[in-house]
């Protein structure tokens, strides 16, 4: 799918840089660009600690502690959202953007039941009437194939198995009609037959609603069956970018290589299993610390 | 050589979600009828989806949970029923890897410490220089003796819990999902080194996952399981290449490999 200029981007971000306290020196994501057409899904991939979810994290501006932009611009269908006054961007947030998160268990309220924390954001942020907002949830529960949405609406999360916790928080977040859904790690805590059911949803739910999908993992199979396009990240750097297609049959750094080499596959048992080589991770490592010299200067 | 050889093992306990007060919890079936023998040496993969009891019967097999039907001998001693005082000598031989190391590591004591205790227990010459033999063999340097386990990374953790389940050099462990926390690279170096270990210690595994290709990478015979009962046992070779059972070919189908298949979502 190629995206013809014309069209404004879902999510442009431009030269993004995250620092702990504002510490030019220290940053944890390094001049990170990537553009989401709308209606596409982009691929955060790495492993744990490149900064794939802090990117997700900044577009919503919940980043944790005290991690601070320090330079860079999020244009949200053109707006620029940095600068937005909180209560702005609350508004924004709940009305045009939505998080699936990892754990579907801490995400829900333990003791409130599915119905309303469906409906919130409908009825508190978007207006609708209570009758209105749960007609709405029903459906939502019903296209993401829960048999009988009337007893999940009323039943409380632990009532709940893990693959049903995880449809309903994505019927949460389509059901607003949302542009962007950042979904980070959707299906790392599921199983392998429920992960494929769920992944199934999720794009099905995204092609009908068109929402623009940012999709964080640390699983390049899942990135080949669900996103168009995909940046690879090291130590908040993006190493590599492009479309999915190109980037798994021809990678062009050796990071990626050394990824795709790590990953075990069942259909090539003999192919050796490789870790990525210190030295590639090093010299990585060591690009990134001369970046942020040069940075901070 | 046969490691174990288990006839009709059937297992239930008590269904604590359908007790009603006062009245003794009703039994439920976890493992109904398994009969398999594991080869000493082989790394068996048992597989199956999240409730099939791949976990349970591993734990099984080292006797966490005691048998409420059939048999399991374990390298020529019948184990079904041993007490826990009978069992214990044989507990150096029967070693458990958990899935979460961070739970499953003393967060008060020191690495050295954790992979001393069990030398210690069983009684060996030398634990200290022991301890550090397993550590050295799972490629943890000296440093990390003294270090808790907060201070390691999630790989370097799983590294201590193998450590102290091969510091008795046991004939067999049970290795509980022990990879699906981890990243790709790590997961890449704990396969690997556990396929070293296994060939140095001559080690016999159980090796419980979801993940196929990394049964496919590691196990040279395999379990599948639903819902506690065996519905196919071989060769991976063998049942990856002709999948007997639908269920089989659905936990196979379900690993997303990293080339572009629109057809993969949607079948």
């Amino acid at each position: 799918m190629t995206t013809p200029p014309a069209v404004t981007p879902a999510l442009e971000i431009r030269n993004l840089s995250v620092a702990l306290g504002g510490d030019r020196r220290h940053r944890l994501l390094r001049s990170v660009n990537l553009t989401v057409a709308p209606g596409e899904v982009h691929g955060l991939v790495g492993e744990s600690g490149a900064g794939k979810s802090m990117i997700g994290k900044t577009v919503f501006g919940i980043l944790p502690g005290a991690a601070r932009v320090v330079e860079g611009e999020i244009h949200f269908h053109g707006r620029d959202i940095l600068g937005l006054p909180k209560r702005e961007l609350r508004t924004l947030r709940g009305r045009e953007m939505a998080l699936i998160p990892q754990d579907p268990l801490t995400a829900l309220n333990p003791s409130r039941r599915i119905g309303p924390q469906i409906t919130d954001r409908l009825v508190k942020i978007l207006g609708h009437s209570q009758a209105d907002a749960n007609r709405r949830a029903r459906a939502l529960l019903d296209e993401v194939s829960i048999r009988d949405p009337d007893r999940v609406m009323r039943a409380y999360p632990h009532e709940l198995s893990g693959g049903m916790r995880q449809r309903v928080l994505i019927a949460e977040a389509f059901v607003a009609e949302p542009k962007l859904i950042v979904a980070d790690e959707p299906t790392t805590a599921l199983d392998v037959t429920v992960q494929r059911r769920i992944l199934g949803l999720i794009a099905a739910m995204q092609a009908r609603h068109g929402a623009a999908l940012l999709f964080v993992t640390h699983d390049l199979g899942v990135v080949a069956k669900v996103c168009q396009s995909v940046s690879v990240l090291f130590g908040g750097h993006v190493v590599e970018q492009g479309r999915t297609g190109d980037i798994l049959a021809a990678p062009q750094t050796e990071y990626t290589r050394a990824l795709l080499a790590a990953t075990p596959r069942y259909d090539r048992p003999d192919a050796e299993l490789t870790p990525v080589a210190p030295k590639i991770t090093a010299a990585l490592t060591l690009e990134n610390e001369w970046a942020d010299m040069q940075y901070a200067r | 050589m046969t490691m174990f050889t288990v006839r009709d093992l059937t297992l239930a306990l008590p269904n604590l979600n359908a007790k009603r007060a006062f009245r003794p919890a009703p039994a439920i079936t976890i493992l109904s009828d398994l009969s398999f023998d594991i080869p000493a040496g082989a790394c068996v993969g048992i597989v199956g989806e999240s409730g099939s009891g791949k976990s349970t019967l591993g734990r099984t097999l080292v006797r966490l949970y005691e048998p409420t039907g059939g048999s399991v001998v374990f390298d020529g001693t019948d184990i079904t029923h041993l007490s826990p005082e009978e069992i214990r000598p044989l507990r150096r031989n029967l070693q458990v890897i958990f899935q979460d190391p961070s739970s499953s590591l003393n967060p008060r004591h020191t690495v050295a410490a954790i992979v001393e205790a069990p030398l210690r227990l069983h009684g060996s010459a030398n634990p200290v220089a022991d301890a550090r033999a397993a550590l050295d063999a799972v490629g943890l340097s000296r440093a990390f003796a003294s270090r808790y386990p907060h201070e390691l990374s999630g790989g370097q953790r799983q590294r201590v819990g193998i450590a102290r389940a091969v510091a008795l050099r046991p004939k067999f462990i049970f290795a509980d999902e022990i990879v699906s926390g981890l990243d790709t690279s790590t997961q890449a170096q704990v396969i690997a080194l556990l396929k070293d270990l296994q060939r140095e210690l001559a080690l016999t595994i159980a090796f419980v996952s979801h993940d196929l290709s990394v049964v496919r990478h590691l196990c040279d015979r395999l379990i599948v399981m639903s819902a506690g009962r065996i519905i196919e046992a071989g060769e991976t070779a063998a049942i990856f290449e002709h999948p007997q059972h639908a269920q089989t070919r659905a936990l196979k189908d379900a690993i997303p490999l990293p080339e572009i298949d629109d057809s993969w979502l949607t079948a």
